[in-house]
């Protein structure tokens, strides 16, 4: 910002440049960024608005605790921080291809797009195997008296308040807003995800066939950098708001 | 700025780029640090639950702390990462004063769910007219 040595008095309204000294491609992602931003707000405060009206809402910590090939074992919070560690460390990868590209390396963006790629699938498998956990997996929920085995999904939450049947506790229905809630944002950040993934791979393509110096910048992996940043930003307010909070 | 590098004739300054990746790492260590403290908080918050009297006030305290540590993570995020702190202010204006609705919004709405609450327990919410649910069935109920 002061490092660029901009004159004193420049007319940046006048016409011909850019007022902000940007292209009107990064400027217009920014602003579908914000655009996004307002939707994910919504859908996340909305959660909050349904989970701060209800008596009773499913702890994170009991409903997210199996990590993969470790059977029943207890494991609050594991399964998510490494799905964090994965899209924070994706980011790093998108920005060092982005610095690559400013010096017009092009094997550096190549191998840089390769591991943000990689990272983005890698994102997407967990949070498959996380839906497919939440899903089929079966607690035991006191129905009508009858004690039924029920997985979580936009119309059944095993999680609710627990009650004493037979001398022992077992839960109830919980609120159904947590399973719609869960699998919509998640899914909605999700397919942000992945079309993320499909927007690196072109990005990856065009650089293997030389577009970009062609055209003498590496301008638009740029522009998909901040597309896949917003992901990873999202992405730190979804794990505050359904598994920290 | 290196002489082989043409950019699009919109943009009046080139603009200056670091040379290293000093910074990158650093943030990247920045955020990841963040993310262990929340995660050492979250299992706290865990832990106060499992226990014999879970402290209501410890928790909440807990919780705010999360939401500023994830605030401070998106500011790095959207500075370093996305590169908006090396952009002309009044760039970083237009994106950033439009974000200040969220402030309305989300005071407006939370209080709004924490008014539904409190109808939902109270006869505040009840109109005469209406049957009352007994709170036996209301218990069991998949409606709450």
């Amino acid at each position: 910002m002061a490092s660029t040595a901009i004159p004193a008095g420049t007319k940046w309204w006048s016409g011909g440049k850019s007022p902000f000294n940007a292209s009107y491609g990064k400027i217009m992602m920014w602003y579908f960024l914000m655009s996004d931003a307002f939707t994910f707000g919504a859908f996340l405060i909305s959660y909050g608005t349904i989970r701060f009206s209800v008596n009773h809402w499913p702890d994170p910590n009991y409903v997210f605790n199996a990590f993969p090939f470790a059977g029943h074992a207890n494991l609050p919070l594991a399964f998510v921080s490494l799905m964090t560690f994965i899209l924070i460390f994706s980011s790093v990868t998108m920005v060092l291809a982005v610095h690559e590209g400013h010096k017009m390396n092009r094997k550096g963006v190549e191998k840089y797009m390769i591991l943000t790629i990689l990272g983005g699938l890698a994102f997407l498998g967990c949070q498959a195997w996380e839906w497919t956990h939440l899903i089929t997996g079966d607690h035991a929920v006191l129905v009508n008296g009858q004690i039924e085995k029920w997985g979580t999904t936009v119309t059944r939450n095993p999680f609710g308040p627990e009650v004493l049947h037979n001398g022992q506790m077992v839960s109830t229905p919980g609120p159904i807003a947590f399973g719609g809630y869960f699998f919509g944002i998640t899914g909605f950040h999700g397919f942000h995800v992945f079309s993320g993934v499909v927007i690196n791979i072109i990005m990856y393509i065009k650089t293997r066939l030389g577009h970009f110096d062609q055209r003498g910048h590496y301008e638009m992996i740029e522009k998909a950098g901040l597309y896949w940043h917003f992901v990873d930003l999202v992405w730190v307010f979804v794990f505050l708001c359904f598994y920290l909070i | 700025m290196s002489q082989h590098h043409t950019i699009s004739p919109e943009i009046s300054f080139p603009p200056q780029h670091a040379e290293g990746t000093k910074k990158i790492w650093k943030t990247f260590w920045i955020l990841s640090i963040i993310t262990i403290i929340e995660l050492a908080i979250g299992l706290a918050i865990y832990n106060i639950h499992e226990g014999e009297n879970p402290n209501a006030n410890l928790v909440l305290f807990f919780k705010g702390m999360v939401c500023i540590l994830t605030l401070a993570k998106a500011y790095y995020i959207v500075a370093i990462f996305m590169h908006l702190g090396d952009e002309i202010r009044n760039f970083i204006m237009t994106i950033v004063v439009p974000l200040l609705l969220f402030i309305w919004f989300i005071i407006a709405f939370l209080w709004d769910g924490d008014s539904w609450k409190n109808l939902r327990n109270t006869d505040a919410g009840s109109r005469p007219n209406i049957e009352k649910v007994a709170p036996a069935a209301k218990q069991k109920g998949a409606k709450d």
